[in-house]
């Protein structure tokens, strides 16, 4: 295994999968062009026909024309797909602004609900894995294996509901109306965390589960290890991997909860901005929003695949199982 | 859920024989699985509610008197009312078939599809398998709730609507197992010989691959039913499913919600409901599940 074939199989692999990732972005756009722009009764006709604006069908077809949509539907995908890769998202038809302003807007505090939710759910899986595999009494054992299946059968609205009646209704703890900025950020990134834990503690705790059974777990404890050491030192480093994995897959669940989340505790962000654009069939805002998700998701799930040879350095020794 | 795996793994690793009589006892106390009985219990009456509603409620679901709005749970009203003096029990009972159904007709769409699809990528292989496992990809990276929405932009708001939406959100993991598992099976001893015994692919594919699929696919249906009950109770909580008087799940909660305040009971108790059919839904696929070898 010369080191210079070793340097061209990972480049090779790089680009196959980077290449990959590029196919399945377009296919996306692709996807949520037909969806979105076959559409019959369009953003347009919703706002310019109504009797109230007393617009002639010339000037409705004037207006059309201005937004490009009455050109044949094949010339129409090539241009938004043009569009997009120069990072021009088209018009909000109800707003009647750039999507990619409104998207500047909105993105940044669901990108900080949305980071501060998944940390907080990784802490959380970790808290639950941990304490039940160190947990002396076999009944808190129970307790904690038997809450991730709760979390996920909760529907993330309702939660956010819950969370408001009891922490600021019953116990007056945080002010429904206004609450300062640390404080009210508490609730929502609770009910973002809350569902996203549930996979990430079981498949943590059924890896930690099967790390604990191999060999080299009991030399380190037959060497005076104590439990949580050797938990801490040996299991967790090789129990990260299958979570690692399942943390790409959970990107999905974690836009979507943003989304109910925002809509709940009346946040802006993309989730308004989403409802918005559902209400008044705006299907430009829709369409760009699909798309970025779709984005994150692909560029959430290569950097975890290029990330699995640096986390296990097992991967790296064996060049041809990458490709 | 892992806790059953857990159990059952030290029963195996103890073996027969070796101190065996207090490990049988627990053995034998764990088949019984109180949760699994009551799981099948929580599916049972929510099915009696959808057959037959009027068995366990005999006020309107749809009407109440004003002089009996807000009441809070107990008395005349077991889960309180409205705010329009509406019963929520009888609410809560009358709207199961909407959310039931919708759930149904969601996984029956992804059941169709998605397996239609995984069993046409499995079988031909080739081209096909590339071109539909890489649709599925794509159906895989847009986020099920906006996947959903995207449907609902086309379709147009309602219940059935809304099923189908979240129903196409399925499609990609129904697709996926089914391919997997006609890949296993195709590769097994007996489906070669009984393709080297003269059997057509037609007869191949009714008579062994199918039923030695039916397992993992029936797991999948009973989690992805689950799933379709919160989907669509989101979908309605968010105001695209079924329009106001129709008492759906999610709609119930969304109108509760003006009443947080004052009536904790018409969010809490809805809530509660939900979150009960999805824990039982998920129990029973993980029982389905297990029994496989």
């Amino acid at each position: 295994m010369a080191s210079g074939s070793t340097s061209t199989d990972m480049q090779r692999y790089l680009l196959n999968r980077i290449g990959q990732a590029a196919l399945v972005l377009w296919a996306a756009f692709t996807v949520a062009f037909v969806l979105l722009q076959a559409l019959p009764g369009d953003a347009l006709m919703i706002k310019y026909q109504n009797p109230d604006l007393g617009l002639s069908p010339a000037e409705i077809q004037d207006i059309r024309a201005s937004y490009g949509a009455d050109s044949p539907l094949f010339v129409q995908y090539l241009n938004t797909l043009g569009d997009f890769l120069r990072g021009n998202f088209g018009y909000s038809v109800q707003a009647g602004v750039p999507v990619v302003e409104q998207l500047a807007a909105s993105v940044p505090a669901t990108l900080s609900l949305a980071g501060l939710g998944f940390l907080a759910a990784v802490v959380l899986a970790l808290a639950i894995a941990f304490l039940s595999s160190l947990s002396e009494f076999a009944w808190l054992r129970n307790a904690l294996i038997a809450l991730p299946s709760i979390f996920v059968s909760v529907p993330v609205f309702w939660l956010g509901i819950v969370l408001i009646q009891i922490f600021s209704f019953q116990l007056k703890l945080i002010p429904v109306i206004n609450p300062p900025a640390g404080l009210g950020l508490i609730l929502p990134v609770a009910t973002l965390a809350i569902p996203i834990s549930a996979p990430l503690a079981q498949v943590l705790i059924r890896s930690i589960d099967d790390v604990r059974t191999q060999p080299f777990v009991g030399v380190a404890r037959s060497r005076g290890g104590s439990n949580a050491w050797v938990l801490s030192h040996h299991v967790v480093r090789n129990a990260i991997l299958p979570t690692l994995t399942i943390a790409g897959v959970l990107l999905g669940e974690l836009i979507g909860g943003a989304v109910v989340t925002e809509t709940v505790f009346g946040r802006t962000g993309v989730g308004q901005l989403t409802q918005q654009a559902v209400n008044s069939q705006d299907v430009a805002v829709l369409q760009a929003v699909v798309v970025l998700a779709a984005t994150a998701f692909v560029l959430v799930n290569l950097a975890v695949d290029l990330m699995y040879p640096v986390l296990d350095p097992r991967l790296k020794r064996k060049t041809g199982a990458l490709t | 859920m892992s806790q059953t795996t857990l159990t059952s793994a030290t029963a195996r690793t103890a073996g027969p024989g070796l101190d065996g009589t207090p490990r049988r006892r627990r053995l034998l106390g764990s088949r019984i699985q109180p949760g699994l009985l009551l799981s099948w219990l929580v599916l049972g009456i929510v099915t009696l509610w959808v057959i037959a509603p009027g068995l366990f409620t005999s006020q309107s679901a749809t009407s109440g008197t004003a002089r009996e709005k807000l009441l809070p749970p107990g008395g005349g009203h077991l889960l309180g009312t409205d705010e329009l003096g509406r019963d929520l029990f009888s609410r809560i009972v009358h709207g199961s078939v909407h959310s039931v159904s919708g759930a149904l007709v969601a996984v029956a769409v992804g059941l169709i599809v998605g397996t239609f699809l995984g069993l046409l990528a499995g079988s031909v292989g080739g081209i096909t398998d590339s071109v539909v496992m890489r649709i599925v990809d794509v159906l895989l990276s847009i986020p099920g709730l906006l996947l959903s929405l995207s449907i609902i932009i086309i379709l147009g708001f309602g219940t059935v609507n809304a099923a189908i939406a979240v129903g196409i959100g399925s499609v990609a993991s129904f697709a996926r197992l089914s391919r997997s598992e006609v890949l296993r099976v195709r590769r097994s001893d007996f489906v070669e010989a009984a393709f080297g015994s003269g059997g057509t692919f037609a007869a191949v594919l009714r008579r062994h691959i199918l039923p030695n699929s039916a397992g993992p696919v029936l797991a999948l249906v009973a989690l992805q039913f689950g799933s379709a009950i919160l989907a669509i109770s989101t979908l309605g909580f968010l105001g695209y499913g079924a329009p106001p008087p129709t008492p759906e799940w999610g709609l119930l909660i969304a109108e509760g919600r003006s009443y947080l305040a004052t009536a904790w009971w018409l969010t809490t108790y809805p809530g509660l409901v939900v979150v009960a059919v999805v824990l039982s839904t998920n129990r029973i696929s993980h029982s389905v599940r297990k029994v496989q070898p």
